[in-house]
């Protein structure tokens, strides 16, 4: 994995492609970002670079953080993240990274959070099928069965209700289908994650092919 | 001029002609046949539109020897080469999905009355 970028969610539309068809295609607001600290192998025992996006007051930064910043020379930014490359030596400290880092028709993973959906019942959980809704049916999205009497209790794992959703999830191989340098857009084919303007990490898909 | 307008804005067609639920339209759609292209031509009637920007589509129903066809298009795809408003219907609501239980008389649509044409 050697590229990253990250971004803001902007929303989906369709784009029309050369025949014709309508392709689904989730816009992202992606970069400048700058390069805040770089992790080298001999040092912190792998490498990445941590990249910051949007910006933030000055009065808001802690102190401690504020340090952070002025050693690699750049404002305050809102957001840092880590991208792991092989060759953290191509980067330099304050160094910006932009979208024309990706190409058209190449295939980037894209990791967000999720929408939360709170707290859910296991129709909506774990796809279970529910029962009838009439003709005198009290059982309608229950749990059912939690397993066999002899164990005397529950196994771990059952599929049972609780928080579903805002976790950390990774979309592979999306196509990149547009970039705009100049607007900081970037438009990849299919969903991404989470909610409008949420935070996006954009990387050069670790499948190949 | 938020950022999925400026998007949407690249995919947009020019000159489409104003076209509306009630309408008889007829719609020139490039088919690719066997790796040539011709043109096919669907003309009935406008049922609806949905959407909005580039995602906007409209439903147009035609009667095909007795039985109802509908066909849901683009309003900016490129395969659409042209479309052609022939008769302005009156109607009184967005979405004309009663069109489809009624057959012969019953579903017919009042003319736009020329007066009413601003």
């Amino acid at each position: 994995m050697a590229k990253g970028i990250l971004g803001r969610k902007v929303g989906m539309t369709r784009i029309f492609d050369e025949n014709g068809a309508a392709v689904p295609v989730t816009a992202i607001e992606a970069g400048p970002c700058v390069v805040v600290q770089k992790k080298l192998r001999e040092k912190d025992g792998y490498n990445a670079i941590q990249l910051g996006f949007g910006s933030k007051p000055e009065h808001k930064v802690t102190k401690p953080v504020r340090g952070h910043f002025r050693r690699a020379g750049v404002s305050p930014v809102r957001f840092l993240r880590e991208i792991r490359v092989d060759d953290p030596d191509k980067y330099e400290l304050g160094q910006t990274v932009n979208v024309d880092i990706f190409q058209e028709g190449e295939f980037v993973d894209v990791t967000g959070r999720t929408i939360g959906k709170g707290f859910s019942g296991v129709v909506k959980r774990w796809n279970f099928q529910r029962g009838p809704m009439s003709h005198g049916s009290m059982y309608h999205r229950r749990v059912g069965s939690l397993g066999a009497t002899d164990p005397q209790r529950v196994f771990k794992g059952r599929k049972l209700p609780g928080r579903l959703g805002a976790e950390r999830v990774t979309i592979k191989r999306l196509k990149v289908m547009k970039v705009d340098p100049d607007k900081n857009l970037i438009l990849v084919k299919g969903s991404v994650p989470g909610t409008r303007g949420s935070l996006l990490t954009i990387k050069e898909s670790a499948k190949k092919g | 001029m938020n950022l999925i307008d400026i998007v949407e804005k690249s995919q947009l067609k020019q000159g489409i002609p104003d076209f509306g639920p009630g309408d008889n339209v007829r719609v020139h759609v490039k088919v690719i046949e066997g790796g040539r292209e011709r043109t096919q031509v669907f003309d009935g009637i406008v049922l609806g539109r949905k959407g909005r920007g580039a995602t906007e589509t409209f439903t147009v129903r035609k009667l095909s020897s007795g039985i109802g066809v509908e066909r849901t298009f683009p309003v900016h795809s490129p395969n659409i080469e042209k479309i052609e408003v022939i008769r302005e219907g009156r109607v009184r609501r967005a979405k004309l999905y009663y069109l489809r239980e009624r057959v012969g008389k019953a579903a017919r649509v009042r003319e736009k009355r020329r007066e009413e044409q601003g």
